[in-house]
């Protein structure tokens, strides 16, 4: 079999032991379970446990399959963590732009608002966490759905002149998402307002989550509407440091 | 032109932070290493000083890293530092006399008692404006001297130091050259005279200290010297208790400004200016900030010992989340607390009781409560906390507080938030910065140098990052505080005397 890297069937072995026993086991056991070095078992077991995948009982020491697990496929992160994780980035970046910032994750078809960062003008403004946006007519959603393989294309809602409506139009969008590392959003959504976003990856570089920053086009875009370089500098700054706080680089 | 920026050192409880901000105040980069919290006995909770001094020398080249910069364009250097922590190290050897007594340690329950009923105990309050408790470093310092064989005669020799956090930090930084403290940590102590801000003399008869061992107290504002360890030849502009860092960073420079910092432990600060309140409902007067050659402002504090780390004792010990922010998770797949309520006085309540003999209740419990509801409790007891020490400011300061700043690691809870707007029934408000602490220790360090021209410049920077208005209907708040303020006092008198 050319092309299969032996420490991912290690840690699938791994797992499946673990899912298959009584409870919880111990190193050893496993290792011997499947034949394998301590030290090596030792090691995936603690990848495993970095990713969540795996938790070790802190008194016993023995190992149990970890709560992420039961999570995949619905969320990677809690939101709530989400939001506190990315917290102390989130205020820098409305400070340098001077503009809102939001992040977003999926929830059933829709970018579920986790964050919201009001703009630093002092103006009266009401949070918005909680709120429903449109994955294909907001920056935020394009990133989500840019970096979600397989996810099914949602129905593609008309709310200006400019939304995406036409599927061929947004993957080949998206795929400029994906080569640029950042997505816009100019009057697609809301008349007189433009959006710039970037993906916040968690471990192993899976992307959990969008921030960006929002207002009106004449402060985010370029006489020709294109997002000013200085802007989505500051909004891939800002991913990239919640990223590496998520273990991304690791 | 290469641009200049301020660094700050945040020692807190759980751990060390070091970060670098712009002239707007805003956050450039930030590394952050946790120490370990040793626990020897029920009560007792220790720091290992010099894993903390380490930590401080790892950060700093990883901060500037990250930061992309160098040393040189760093203008100055501030601390803040997690209070009445104390240490006792050798003046000549540097090593630590057994580990730090950090603040939320009780061991000194039965000498405080004994000293609280003295004759002169009441002038001591006077003199220090503060109560008898365990909270502060006095009664530690003693407890060290009394505990450790020999302690007391080398410390009257001056053979040994003592300090806060800070003192110990800058003593370090400036290779062992200058032992000093600022008028905020100072006045955290019991042995401070409040009004002419140095050490009482009667003060340290009264608690035994010997004078020799105690730094020499600045303004918090000022210069502690130029360092030669970890960022070397960068001048420290400022030390400031980490609340009344906080209080700077909110840029609460006017009286009748307020802020409550939700970390660990909770602190409401209430600027009266250059007047000193004394509270008639357990709020502590301490010294906010002294810029040096000015006179000191001084505030009201509502100290809660327990709000965070109730949060992390339902997460490491009940287990029932993984990380701390998890709780508002759970908390909001019920819609209330079920009729359950928990007061967290582990270890005695702080303001405004200041009942050490109370114990911790979880009360109302039926076999409807589910692992929700305790979240929900969990979070409410923060914001009741909060309403109690609301009441006792305005009563004690004759004014009423119109909204709330907030900030700390448990602002990122929009649930909580929007509870403590509900319980107290004024606007909550964030402002674009959660790291207030190390934001004021950097404001005071960069205003030392001349970096920040003056308070007003660093008005200019603060902003609101978020609002929440109260929703609650009054009868229910009625409701709920009776029953919060019911099951505060099943925790009373827990503690039998012996
Ligand atoms: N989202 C959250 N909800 C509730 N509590 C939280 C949340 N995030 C962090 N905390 C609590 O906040 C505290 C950490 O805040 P921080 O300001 O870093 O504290 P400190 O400076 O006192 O160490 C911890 O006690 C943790 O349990």
């Amino acid at each position: 079999m050319p092309g299969t890297v032996q420490s991912i069937e290690r840690a699938a072995a791994i797992l499946r032991t673990l899912a298959g026993g009584p409870g919880r086991l111990g190193l050893s056991e496993i290792a011997r379970t499947l034949d394998l070095a301590k030290g090596t078992t030792h090691g995936i077991l603690r990848t495993l446990q970095l990713v969540g995948f795996v938790e070790q009982d802190r008194v016993s020491g023995q190992y149990q399959l970890g709560g992420a697990l039961l999570h995949l496929g619905t969320s990677f992160l809690d939101i709530n963590e989400l939001r506190s994780r990315s917290i102390v980035w989130a205020d820098p970046l409305a400070a340098r732009s001077g503009q809102a910032v939001r992040i977003g994750t999926v929830l059933e078809g829709r970018v579920l608002v986790v964050h919201h960062v009001f703009r630093p003008d002092d103006t009266f403004q009401t949070l918005d966490v909680g709120t429903l946006l449109p994955l294909h007519a907001t920056a935020l959603g394009k990133v989500l759905l840019a970096y979600r393989a397989g996810s099914p294309v949602p129905e593609l809602e008309r709310f200006t002149r400019l939304t995406l409506t036409d599927p061929k139009a947004l993957a080949s969008a998206l795929e400029g998402v994906r080569e640029a590392g950042c997505a816009y959003e100019v009057e697609e959504f809301l008349l007189g307002q433009a959006a710039v976003a970037a993906p916040i990856r968690g471990y192993g570089g899976l992307v959990v989550g969008s921030i960006g920053v929002s207002g009106p086009v004449d402060r985010i875009c370029d006489s020709r509407y294109q997002p000013l370089p200085r802007l989505v500098g500051y909004v891939r700054d800002a991913a990239r440091a919640i990223s590496r706080d998520l273990g991304a680089t690791r | 032109m290469t641009e200049k920026y301020v660094i700050a050192i945040d020692q807190g409880t759980t751990s060390t932070r070091c970060i670098v901000f712009d002239r707007r105040g805003q956050l450039v980069s930030l590394a952050q290493q946790e120490h370990k919290q040793h626990f020897p006995k029920p009560g007792w909770v220790e720091h290992d000083a010099m894993e903390i001094w380490r930590n401080v020398e790892r950060l700093a080249p990883r901060v500037l890293r990250r930061a992309g910069i160098e040393l040189s364009q760093v203008a100055a250097l501030g601390i803040a530092n997690q209070r009445e922590t104390t240490v006792i190290w050798d003046r000549l050897t540097g090593v630590p006399v057994g580990r730090a007594i950090i603040w939320q340690d009780t061991r000194t329950d039965a000498l405080v008692h004994a000293l609280a009923s003295s004759p002169t105990a009441a002038d001591i309050s006077d003199i220090s404006g503060l109560p008898f408790a365990t909270y502060f470093s006095g009664p530690r310092l003693r407890w060290m001297l009394d505990h450790t064989p020999g302690l007391r005669s080398r410390a009257e020799r001056g053979e040994v130091l003592c300090g806060t956090m800070e003192t110990w930090l800058i003593w370090n930084l400036t290779g062992r050259r200058r032992h000093a403290t600022d008028v905020t940590n100072a006045s955290r102590t019991m042995l401070l005279d409040i009004r002419s801000l140095d050490w009482s003399p009667e003060a340290c008869e009264f608690f035994g200290i010997p004078r020799a061992m105690l730094p020499e107290v600045q303004a918090s504002v000022g210069d502690f010297g130029t360092a030669t360890e970890a960022f070397p030849g960068v001048r420290i502009g400022a030390a400031l208790g980490d609340q009344q860092a906080a209080l700077f960073g909110q840029t609460c420079f006017n009286p009748g400004e307020a802020k409550c910092t939700y970390g660990t432990g909770s602190f409401l600060l209430l600027n009266t200016g250059t007047e000193l309140v004394r509270s008639e409902h357990g709020l502590l007067t301490t010294v906010a900030y002294q810029i040096d050659g000015e006179p000191a402002a001084y505030a009201l504090e509502g100290s809660i010992a327990i709000t965070g780390s109730l949060v992390q004792w339902f997460r490491d010990q009940l287990e029932l989340i993984s990380s701390a922010p998890e709780i508002e998770t759970l908390a909001r797949t019920v819609a209330d607390n079920g009729g359950c309520y928990i007061v967290p006085a582990f270890s005695g309540l702080y303001a405004p009781h200041w009942r050490s003999e109370a114990r911790g209740v979880i009360v109302g419990l039926t076999s409807y409560i589910t692992k929700g509801h305790l979240a929900r409790a969990v979070l409410e007891a923060t914001a009741w906390q909060t309403r109690e020490v609301v009441d006792a400011m305005n009563t004690d300061s004759g004014l009423t507080l119109t909204t709330l700043r907030t900030d700390g690691g448990m602002t990122a809870d929009n649930l909580l938030m929007q509870m403590i707007a509900d319980v107290l029934d004024v606007p909550v408000v964030r402002p674009l910065a959660v790291e207030t602490v190390s934001l004021g220790a950097a404001y005071a360090a960069g205003l030392a140098v001349g970096y920040w021209p003056d308070l007003d410049g660093l008005r200019q920077n603060w902003h609101i990052a978020g609002q929440w208005l109260p929703t609650m209907n009054p009868t229910t708040r009625q409701t709920e505080y009776t029953n919060w303020r019911r099951a505060v006092e099943r925790t009373f008198d827990w503690i039998q005397p012996t």
